[in-house]
């Protein structure tokens, strides 16, 4: 593994195949009584969160705190962020205050790469801008390898704003490493043109896709503004990529809907539809503490190999 | 005045407004070339022995920001030209988006004034085409053209209706040789922009500008110049189709010209992979195609000059989130060497060629007639000394006032030695000597 992850092209296939099979071993410590091994006790996590997150921070506090670490939160509103202290001078208070590894979340893509600049800690991005939310990709992977039992050859459809996703290119990039065959549906408008040279295929018409697919992944439809520039309206939105009642029938038996949140409800899904039986994304959920733990226990220098030292301590 | 009599014996003397590439002596005195050729009298004359070196026309910069007066946390008239002179330069251009904005003779005299106390680069400061550069109301283009100003663009800001250019170019007409100078991008399609729009903007997540917002532009000025019959300088050239249309024109006999930056033949949009703020500049860093078509551009004299659109930032400024630092890289220091490095060197250009991209266009196109060569008897003893083999790495500290080099850490081949203006040396052995 790379010191940082900052994108899932920081990870090999071996990578994830270690990452989600450490995850496997650490889903068995929250179903304890005591939700703690001793792993990472000593060491400082600290959950550096420029924009409002409550699944993700929680779900890495959570993740930090099983493994018995330290956790610092530090929001940007009512804090030195706030009173105008830089991206820079944050990281290097945090540095001194002896972080070991710093989770990032921010508006502006990239961000994780410039703390990396500033800090000697491990750097994990949690979500910057629309550029990647590699922790989001790696819990999708281990719900569609522990509800179909493979990655390699999954067909899945990623459906809704992919521009501006950092979902979407994280898990497009993570599946096409593991062997998936990934189609991006979505408005023209909304799926970047070049696409096809991430390795995906591209379609505008969710109807034609459905009938073939393992998983339909969707992503949420950002309302503001000044995303409307790129669709007439919801309702058109909703009408021909939203996955409800009378669309879900074609998918096959077996296959799943997928969800990072917060979901639209009537938009991108049905209410009826996010509930149904092949919706995995309360599941998604649940194991994103132990892929965050995986992740943490892995780059702050567990070996992870062995079942035992994860689990046993 | 103590101008000095210096004796430069035996350089390869590159002289492309001369015709010249040969191993000579040059002899300046009193702030004049004095003589040319072989075995001359060096008596009572320094002599700066130049085997293996080449002395050629101080370089001239049609495109530098010296942020003066109003950004001068980034860089002042003094430090700006003292970084100019490190290298190589002995002209140079101002912008005019300064604060207050040089669109009047008021603030043009202020520049000057403190080009002079400076003193150590000529300095021809460009004037603003639109009042503000608001893009509404044309500025006092005809008190400026008093004051000496030959240049004017609102550069950082294109100029933002035809109507207006058509303007501007025709009222221009009524003075000579004054070059209308455009920052080509339709503003509704780079909103926001951080990058070249493609495959490396969707991902890393960056807002992208098209070169269609470049191309589109290019092509409005081109039209407005062959309506006018104006004279149309291109800032900044960074696409493939922008350097067809500008070949196109040229062709067509419409007074057009263009210069493109040192960063815009040496990087891709590839290069910003790992978000250094360095990189980020406007026009953005385009694909490969566009850089080799930049190169051809400037070979085969579509594209006249290189000019480095010297644009410093302070360190907290670019030591930020990429979408919150501010566009442009500092060059001044570094042009001659990635001009030798990337370009000479690898058989791109022959050194003729770069040299009079480097300082014979843009002396033209300025109107800056003591500049640019030729190195000949009676001229004005502006020259620049350099070592084409020397190896260096960019790295502080800059003389510039900031160092926010987008060639941070590269390696280059070929280093100024002395810069030598009007027969004073401004620059000895790599060290400003004021």
């Amino acid at each position: 593994m790379n010191e940082h992850l900052l994108s899932m092209h920081d990870v090999t296939a071996e990578d994830v195949v270690r990452i989600l099979d450490t995850a496997e071993s650490f889903r068995e410590v929250g179903t304890r009584v005591i939700k703690k091994v001793p792993a990472l006790r000593g060491r400082t996590v600290v959950n550096l969160f420029y924009e409002n997150s409550t699944r993700t921070r929680i779900s890495f506090e959570l993740a930090a705190k099983r493994l018995s670490a330290d956790v610092i939160n530090f929001a940007s509103g009512g804090s030195s962020v706030s009173k105008g202290e830089s991206l820079k001078d944050t990281a290097l208070t945090l540095q001194a205050m002896g972080a070991d590894a710093i989770v990032i979340r921010h508006s502006s893509s990239g961000s994780p790469y410039q703390l990396t600049k500033w800090v000697r800690g491990h750097v994990l991005n949690a979500g910057d801008g629309t550029h990647e939310h590699p922790t989001q990709a790696l819990l999708d992977l281990y719900t569609m390898r522990e509800r179909l039992g493979r990655l390699e050859g999954l067909r899945v459809a990623i459906v809704g704003d992919v521009l501006h996703s950092r979902v979407a290119r994280s898990l497009s990039f993570g599946l096409v490493k593991m062997g998936a065959d990934v189609t991006l549906v979505g408005p023209a408008t909304l799926i970047p043109p070049d696409a096809p040279v991430w390795g995906v295929q591209v379609s505008h018409d969710v109807d034609e896709v459905l009938p073939k697919l393992d998983v339909c992944y969707l992503l949420r439809v950002q309302t503001e503004r000044q995303r409307l520039e790129y669709f007439p309206s919801v309702r058109e939105y909703a009408r021909l990529f939203g996955l409800n009642r009378s669309r879900v029938g074609s998918l096959p038996e077996g296959s799943l809907i997928m969800h990072p949140g917060p979901m639209n409800r009537g938009v991108e899904i049905d209410s009826d539809v996010a509930d149904l039986p092949q919706s995995v994304i309360e599941d998604q959920v649940t194991n994103g503490i132990a892929v965050r733990m995986a992740l943490l226990y892995l780059l702050l220098g567990g070996r992870g190999e062995s079942g035992e030292e994860v689990s046993g301590g | 005045m103590g101008s000095p009599k210096l004796l430069f014996r035996g350089a390869r003397v590159v002289d492309p407004a001369g015709g010249r590439d040969e191993v000579a002596d040059v002899l300046v005195r009193d702030g004049a070339v004095a003589d040319v050729g072989g075995g001359l009298d060096a008596a009572s004359a320094e002599i700066v022995e130049c085997d293996g070196l080449v002395l050629a026309p101080g370089l001239v910069d049609m495109h530098t920001h010296l942020r003066e007066p109003g950004f001068e946390q980034k860089e002042t008239v003094e430090t700006g030209t003292r970084a100019a002179a490190v290298g190589g330069y002995t002209a140079v251009a101002p912008m005019a988006n300064t604060d207050p904005v040089a669109d009047d003779a008021s603030v043009i005299a202020e520049v000057r004034a403190a080009a002079a106390r400076a003193d150590l680069a000529d300095v021809f400061p460009v004037g603003a085409i639109t009042k503000g550069l608001e893009g509404e109301v044309l500025a006092e283009i005809g008190e400026m053209v008093e004051a000496g100003v030959r240049v004017f663009s609102d550069d950082g800001r294109c100029v933002p209706t035809a109507r207006t250019l058509r303007n501007a170019l025709t009222y221009a007409r009524a003075f000579d040789d004054v070059v209308l100078a455009d920052h080509c991008e339709d503003a509704s399609l780079s909103t926001g922009q951080q990058m070249h729009e493609g495959i490396s903007s969707y991902s890393l997540g960056l807002a992208g500008q098209p070169a269609a917002a470049e191309v589109s532009i290019v092509f409005r000025d081109i039209e407005m110049a062959r309506l006018t019959g104006g004279r149309l300088h291109i800032c900044h050239l960074s696409s493939a189709r922008s350097v067809e249309l500008v070949r196109r024109a040229k062709a067509d006999g419409v007074r057009v010209s263009a210069e493109v930056t040192p960063h815009h033949l040496v990087f891709t949009d590839e290069d910003l992979r790992t978000y250094d703020t360095n990189l980020k500049v406007n026009p953005p860093l385009r694909s490969a195609e566009d850089r080799e078509a930049l190169r051809e551009g400037l070979a085969d004299g579509t594209i006249d000059a290189i000019a480095t659109d010297h644009a410093p930032h302070a360190v907290e400024e670019k030591e930020a989130e990429f979408d919150r630092a501010p566009h442009g890289t500092i060059g001044l220091e570094t042009a001659l060497a990635v001009a030798l490095t990337e370009l000479v060197a690898p058989g791109l250009l022959d050194l003729s060629r770069a040299l009079e991209a480097l300082s014979c266009s843009p002396a033209r196109l300025l109107g800056a007639r003591d500049h640019g060569g030729p190195i000949a008897a009676g001229r004005p003893a502006n020259l620049v000394l350099f070592d084409p083999e020397e190896r260096w790495v960019v790295e502080p500290p800059f003389v510039s006032r900031s160092r926010n080099s987008a060639f941070m850490g590269r390696a280059m081949v070929g280093r100024v030695r002395h810069t030598v203006r009007h027969g004073m040396l401004m620059v000895s052995e790599g060290k400003a000597t004021r």
